[in-house]
């Protein structure tokens, strides 16, 4: 028995029949062939299968597909629809962020959410919103620097460009 | 041309791939016609498999087979166990108890394997486990390997009596006893170095395809040793020649050690695929398979006496350690609590005499193998605690106690006592560098240790114990040279050199090749940085690759963090070779004699008229079209280089840990951690930073929160990420880190390697500052994790001590 599931994933349409157990993380991995979004555990604790629904954060492995229905997905292929690197992803990049990178997607699409909420979290607020992302390599320093270095370059996107290209 | 590349904090090339979700880890790779195993885990932890009927699951829905045991009989051998205590060339007696890729007779841990369903879908295959019927004779269990040794404890193997698989000494047992005798104190204490689940991100799994065609086999794993688990898969447990199987590592999640190692699964989807027809067949753990069937660390109980003079000169030490290796020995289990712990038990310090004994015990219980450090971290936490215990019973200060027992700046290269770092056939290592005083005085003064008073102050009015503690340790990292630990040394069956192929194509970009296999260290950008370097070429003209048996120069793989150490200078000697044969070519085309000819920045030039020149690309393009080459010169850049380093490399440094103790609670917050290390030159310092911070919250993880945990029965309660306490990023401070550098004399770009120093370091670092914090309450010593209830529970027997 299966259903039909519809939903908006990274700005495409797109539709799968699914078994009713079927998780979301499994619809964007097996169906759509979406393999940014990982699996680590299996009792929702590590987020590395973290997307946003309809904005907000979701650990894809809590959240059956047919629950999806009808939502706006974005995974990390999706996160900077231009094929660049937005500004989360660069600072990860920068500032050194991942170390064997299979808990990154998760974390930056967790910081997303932070972000959009919250335009100038301190260490703390960042550290309190990872707390659903494990990290094993970094000891996570580096994805807090990563962090408040994203938020500044998206509150002051203009001025972070010109002193780029001055560094140049 | 630019400046150098070695030293500087490029960010990593690999990383484009891992921030946009195209990485490549094995649940990713989606091959054509793929089918799927699951394992069905004994639920016992010690029983005899009376009988297994499969025949529902055969005929569930999808099913493509059901195999148990019996039906690998004769087709798969046991898995091999490549190091026994003392090496393989005879050392000790080591009774070795080896797992079969599936179980036959018996069971010794929950978790082990006994059948695997095959289906073509993995929820299939799931599903078809549960109707395997398996008649299990439960047997009595210990979990405990101090108490797995004592008369009347369950036996798990008829060779091995009272659970012992060997009993390893090193050091001078006599001049140990007589110099804690003549010793003005000498403390004793039991420490426990808790069972640790490694828990990489990425869970273990493996993927296997059979060619009928060409009778070749492929699997993709999640290997950090993809030419050693060919060699192991081919001679040791398949009977298949070693160039029929080709091992590919994708992009690997993470490992600290799980995934050097050979697992039932690997042998088990290249069977499956040849058995049945040629699919490729794919295996991935969940993560409470990952925790039971997927190598453990540490678990060891040890007793540790240690002697000293009126001020604090310690005189001896004697140890004796039982280490569990679980129900059935993984592939380099004995080597870790021997040979990688027992020999570095004097750690920077110049204790005279030494004598260690380890008893290696069999339990029921997951197998345990290497784990971030291994060895060295057990090693440096009796060390570390002994010298805190050492301070506290001669009212010393414990950063004067170290002072006092480093060994000088100028005793290097330095052997230490008895023995310690001679293997069994003669061949010795030495230490070979260090200064240790300003690495501790930097810590101190960054901490303030000075003021720390006031600080303690401060905190007791807020209802807080505050503690400081130290860790000044020794890391061992490079593990070679094979003449020491190789084939006829003291550890595994092989050798420990590594190796690099460049080609320098016609354009002038090179490929380098590596027998080292990243799993998140950032091989492609540090391998890059040296050969741009020793070529001229920038970093982003070398692309490195690495992980595949076709395609790579043998290699021993990335752990003992020694792919820099040693793969690094492999890489290097095939850059100086590719420079050596240019040297050559140059010289004829600059009409010049070939001695006259140097190179820098990328450029062959005669001695003297610097204008008389070629450039590197200008060579490889020469090289590479051949027409008008130096008599008998074989056309193309392309060298390879194998290396065997001629001694280990030690970082060290101290580590400082602040802690606040809740009076009421127990709870314990880790305040501040400075961290002084001497990792010798960095090629990405980066990446060293990276490494340290990774390092040093396993480190943590492990003084606090973290333990595996087994019930009486052998069920392992801390059986899911749920029960299992990993460090969260609220948890940590920021951690401040600093240096000082003292370049490795060992090989010619000064480098020592850092993977593993912040998890040696950081362990005792936060005991001893609890200790310390709890110390008022005339605490000694408190056994990890320090938990908020352990705290509770240690702090109120203190309180009822000091009323009776």
């Amino acid at each position: 028995m299966t259903e039909q599931v519809a939903v908006v994933v990274n700005g495409i349409p797109r539709t799968a029949d699914v078994e009713p157990r079927r998780l979301l993380v499994q619809l964007l991995r097996e169906d759509f062939a979406l393999t940014g979004t990982h699996v680590g555990c299996d009792t929702s604790q590590c987020g590395a299968c973290t997307v946003l629904v309809d904005g907000r954060a979701v650990k894809s492995c809590s959240m059956l597909a047919v629950q999806a229905d009808g939502s706006a997905i974005t995974t990390i292929e999706g996160l900077a629809p231009d094929g660049g690197l937005h500004p989360l992803q660069q600072a990860f990049w920068e500032k050194h962020g991942l170390q064997c990178g299979y808990c990154t997607p998760g974390m930056i699409m967790t910081a997303a959410d932070l972000l959009s909420t919250n335009e100038d979290p301190s260490d703390a607020e960042i550290r309190h919103a990872l707390e659903g992302n494990f990290c094993r390599c970094t000891g996570y320093q580096n994805i807090v620097t990563a962090i408040r270095e994203a938020a500044a370059t998206m509150r002051h996107p203009a001025q972070v460009q010109a002193s780029a290209e001055t560094a140049r | 041309m630019a400046t150098a590349a070695i030293g500087s904090a490029i960010k990593r090339k690999e990383d484009p791939r891992f921030i946009t979700g195209t990485g490549n880890y094995l649940d990713d790779i989606r091959l054509p016609g793929t089918i799927h195993a699951a394992v069905l885990r004994s639920p016992y932890a010690h029983a005899t498999i009376r009988s297994i009927d499969t025949s529902a699951a055969a005929a569930m829905p999808g099913v493509l087979g059901v195999f148990t045991g019996r039906d690998l009989e004769g087709e798969l051998n046991p898995l091999p166990c490549a190091w026994a205590a003392g090496g393989n060339a005879g050392g000790i007696q080591n009774n070795l108890n080896t797992p079969r890729v599936l179980a036959t007779d018996d069971v010794k841990w929950t978790g082990e394997g006994v059948a695997v369903v095959v289906a073509e879908t993995r929820e299939q295959a799931v599903d078809a486990l549960e109707a395997i019927d398996v008649d299990y004779g439960p047997l009595p269990t210990v979990v405990d390997a101090e108490k797995a040794t004592q008369p009347g404890a369950p036996q798990l193997h008829e060779n091995a009596p009272n659970n012992i698989c060997f009993t390893w000494r090193v050091g001078d047992e006599k001049a140990t006893a007589s110099a804690l005798k003549g010793s003005h104190v000498v403390v004793k204490q039991r420490l426990v170095n808790q069972r640790l689940i490694p828990n990489p991100m990425d869970t273990r799994g493996a993927i296997g395809r059979y060619d009928p065609g060409t009778e070749e086999y492929t699997i993709w794993m999640t290997s950090q040793t993809p030419h050693i688990m060919r060699l192991l898969l081919a001679a040791f447990v398949m009977g298949v020649p070693e160039q029929k199987i080709r091992v590919i590592a994708p992009d690997v999640g993470g490992a600290f050690g799980t995934k050097i190692f050979l697992y039932a699964d690997m042998a088990l989807v290249l069977w499956l695929s040849r058995k049945l027809g040629g699919r490729p067949v794919k295996f991935y753990e969940t993560r409470r398979e990952n925790y039971q069937a997927t190598t453990h660390g540490r678990d060891h109980i040890t007793y540790i006496e240690v002697g000293a003079t009126r001020d604090g000169e310690v005189t001896g030490l004697r140890v004796k350690t039982y280490a569990n290796l679980g129900g059935r020995l993984s592939t380099i289990g004995p080597g870790i609590p021997t040979t990688l712990y027992g020999r570095l038990l004097t750690g920077p310090y110049k204790i005279p005499h030494v004598a260690c004994e380890v008893l290696g015990v069999y339990t029921n219980t997951t197998f345990v193998d290497a784990y971030r450090g291994a060895g060295r971290p057990e090693a440096t936490y009796v060390l570390e605690r002994a010298m805190d215990l050492v301070a506290d019973e001669l009212k010393l200060d414990p950063a004067e106690v170290r002072r006092r027992n480093f060994i000088p700046a100028d005793a290097f290269p330095y052997r230490p006592p008895d023995g310690l770092l001679r293997s069994w056939n003669g061949a010795e290592i030495e230490v070979d560098s260090g200064n240790y005083e300003p690495a501790l005085d930097l810590a101190l003064k960054k901490v303030g240790y000075a003021d720390i008073g006031a600080a303690r102050e401060l905190a007791e009015r807020r209802g807080k114990y505050l503690g400081v503690g130290l860790s000044s340790y020794l890391e061992v990292c490079g593990v070679a040279p094979s003449k020491w630990i190789g084939l006829v040394g003291e550890g595994w069956g092989a050798a420990m050199w590594e190796s690099a192929n460049i080609r320098v194509h016609l354009t002038g970009r090179a490929v380098l090749t590596i027998g080292t296999s990243s799993h998140g260290q950032g091989h492609e950008t540090t391998m890059a940085q040296v050969v741009a370097d020793a070529l001229g070429l920038s970093v982003d003209d070398v692309l490195v690759k690495h992980s595949d048996t076709q395609g790579t120069p043998f290699g021993y793989g990335t752990y003992g963090s020694r792919s820099a150490a040693v793969g690094s200078i492999a890489a290097l000697k095939a850059a100086e070779k590719i420079v050596a044969k240019g040297k050559r070519l140059a010289a004829h085309m600059l009409e010049a004699a070939p001695e006259d000819i140097e190179f820098e920045s990328g450029k062959f030039f005669v001695k003297g008229s610097p204008d008389r020149s070629k450039t590197i690309h200008e060579v490889a393009l020469a090289a590479h079209v051949g027409y008008d080459l130096p008599e008998g010169m074989e056309p193309y850049l392309d060298e390879t280089a194998y290396y065997d380093t001629p001694n280990c490399t030690f970082p060290f440094g101290t580590h400082v840990a602040v802690v606040e103790v809740d009076k009421e609670t127990g709870q314990v917050d880790l305040v501040r951690y400075v961290a002084v290390d001497d990792v010798g030159k960095k090629i990405n310092p980066l990446i060293v930073d990276g490494q340290l911070h990774g390092g040093i919250a396993q480190g943590v993880g492990q003084a606090l929160w973290e333990g595996a945990i087994y019930d009486d029965t052998g069920q392992l309660l801390s059986g899911s990420m749920m029960d299992y306490a990993l460090p969260r990023a609220s948890w940590l401070p920021e951690l401040e880190l600093d240096e000082t550098v003292t370049p490795s004399p060992v090989n010619p770009l000064g480098i020592k390697g850092v993977g593993e120093a912040g998890t040696i370091a950081s362990t005792p670092a936060v005991v001893n500052a609890v200790i310390d914090a709890l110390s008022p309450l005339g605490i000694r010593h408190v056994d990890m994790p320090l938990t908020a209830q352990t705290v509770w529970r240690a702090m109120q027997a203190a309180g009822k001590e000091a009323s009776a």
